[in-house]
């Protein structure tokens, strides 16, 4: 298994404040990496210097075997990445947010109707592709982003709490899209959260960072192993609340 | 980049605020021109030989103001409603996050709003001459000369040049501030200064610099009215309307202020004046459309830098 994603020490201040704090990480090919942690606790900074959105102030990164710092073009091409509560140009219609997308990923046009159908089919709205998006739901909206993504078909997907504001049934079935993306298709998917139980759901692995600092990093069963000693059960809330008090 | 170009054109083809501006201004223009060129028809009747009527339709007053003064007036306000929410309606929509990470350069997406909306500008302003010199053809019934249609070209050019330079001016607001309605009043508020009281304003500077002790020495006099002048090129909106009067008046031969005369005196007199060429027209008003150029470039080159540095979260 090759790794996707490796970070050396990645630091990055702001002033005096330190938002991420010499990370040290590797997710590997076809996982589906929990990226854990209270807000701002700098999850978020983490994934714009993947991107190369943001400079590292120290360390070193590489997304898919380039520097987000060197190369953060070959990055945006090839990895998908969804921010937190994601915004649409609402005037248009799902259809026509999507073929921007696509014409700004230089998708050739012959193959930009195909794409679009085909991702509206994944996502499961390919009977409202031609709403105008400002009458979508929140549910919706998150799906049509995943959509967006889908078009250029990543190797990697960041998901940034793909989940947060959603009803129970708009969480599961996005859930059980990241899920099936990763299981039909290969896909690596970093999703950052602090919805405890749908990280448990689905995810191989999982990090805990706290006021910038990777506290844990394991599967589930080992860090409950670690935590909460053997026959402690499995609940990844109870882990983390351990580890939330230790900080 | 020609994406977001494309997209962003549509937009403002599609906008209601831009075609409610467009009508407006179109209309005034059309009643006004209209207006004079019925005037010039009366006036040109007890004149043999006038030249270089065409150009009066656009310089000449007509009831409140003429052309000239109407567009360096409202033309700001075009590029303002096109830039003021480029960049902050984006971080609005959360849209901008989603843009910064698709795999394009950053530059593209300012270079892209910037270039959309100097093209928007252009199709209006020459849709709205060309509206202008049919109706005028019609109404006056003069042939302009190619030395005439010259000038109205670079008029249009000085003109969208212009107006580009708030349109980079409301979008390097809207980089800078967060809020909608803080990066259009920012704008419009300079607008509103620059347009009505750069007059008091440079008045202000003069008599500070070099006051008028003895208002019968007319060296002081000279003096204050220099520095007054001077400082009033801190406008845009002066330079403008000084380096444009002089593009479209082959009888004005400096940059000064000159005498207010009317339509009727100014065409008998012109009889005993012989025109500056176009190229000669150029030359004199040459420092003030470098400065424009400057100006707008600046604006543009300031927000290109802030864009490039800024940081996309904090959104």
């Amino acid at each position: 298994m090759a790794a996707i994603i490796q970070t050396e020490n990645l630091t990055r201040r702001y002033g005096r404040q330190v938002a991420v704090d010499g990370l040290t990480l590797e997710i590997n090919e076809r996982e589906i990496f929990g990226f854990l942690g209270p807000n701002g606790a700098g999850k978020t900074t983490t994934i714009l210097m993947l991107l190369g959105l943001t400079e590292p102030t120290s360390g070193s990164a590489r997304v898919l075997g380039y520097d987000p710092t060197r190369d953060p073009l070959e990055i945006k091409r090839q990895v998908g990445y969804l921010p937190e509560n994601v915004g649409f140009y609402d005037d248009l219609t799902g259809r026509e947010n999507l073929r921007f997308m696509a014409e700004l990923n230089r998708l050739p046009e012959a193959r930009i109707t195909e794409k679009i159908e085909e991702a509206l089919r994944t996502v499961g709205l390919n009977g409202e592709g031609d709403k105008l998006v400002g009458a979508y739901s929140r549910g919706m909206r998150q799906r049509l982003g995943i959509a967006e993504l889908l078009i250029k078909d990543p190797k990697l997907l960041i998901l940034d709490e793909p989940t947060l504001g959603l009803d129970p049934d708009g969480t599961n079935k996005m859930l059980d899209l990241v899920h099936a993306l990763s299981r039909d298709r290969g896909i690596t998917v970093m999703l950052s959260s602090h919805q405890l139980e749908q990280v448990q759901r689905i995810c191989t692995r999982v990090g805990i960072m706290i006021k910038g600092k990777l506290v844990a990093v394991g599967t589930i069963e080992e860090l409950a192993k670690r935590k909460l000693g053997e026959g402690g059960g499995m609940n990844l809330e109870e882990i983390y609340m351990r580890y939330f008090k230790e900080a | 980049m020609w994406t977001i170009c494309k997209k962003e054109l549509a937009d403002h083809f599609s906008s209601t605020r831009f075609l409610i501006l467009f009508c407006l201004i179109l209309m005034v223009a059309l009643v006004s021109t209209y207006m004079v060129a019925t005037n010039i028809r009366q006036v040109l009747e007890g004149v043999s030989k006038p030249s270089n009527v065409f150009l009066l339709l656009f310089t000449t007053e007509g009831k409140f103001f003429s052309l000239v003064q109407f567009i360096a007036f409202f033309g700001p306000l075009l590029g303002i409603i096109m830039g003021f929410d480029a960049i902050n309606r984006e971080r609005q929509h959360r849209t901008l996050a989603k843009l910064v990470s698709q795999p394009i350069f950053r530059d593209a997406v300012i270079n892209g709003k910037f270039l959309a909306g100097v093209i928007t500008v252009s199709i209006a302003l020459v849709s709205m001459m060309l509206l202008l010199t049919g109706m005028g053809l019609i109404t006056v019934g003069v042939v302009p000369g190619w030395e005439e249609i010259g000038r109205l070209f670079v008029y249009l050019i000085v003109s969208i040049a212009y107006v580009s330079f708030w349109l980079g001016l409301a979008i390097l607001f809207s980089i800078l501030f967060r809020s909608l309605a803080t990066s259009a009043l920012a704008a419009v508020a300079l607008w509103i200064f620059f347009s009505f009281f750069m007059g008091f304003a440079s008045d202000l500077v003069a008599d500070a610099l070099s006051p008028v002790r003895n208002p019968r020495d007319p060296e002081e006099v000279v003096a204050n009215q220099r520095v007054s002048d001077a400082a009033s090129l801190v406008s845009p909106a002066v330079l403008y309307s000084k380096a444009t009067s002089t593009i479209l008046d082959p009888y004005r031969r400096s940059r000064g202020s000159v005498m207010i005369v009317g339509l009727l005196e100014k065409l008998s007199m012109e009889r005993f004046q012989s025109p500056l060429p176009l190229d000669q027209s150029i030359l004199v008003v040459w420092p003030y459309l470098t400065l424009l150029a400057a100006l707008t470039l600046i604006c543009f080159g300031l927000s290109y830098v802030i864009f490039m540095r800024q940081e996309i979260r904090s959104v």
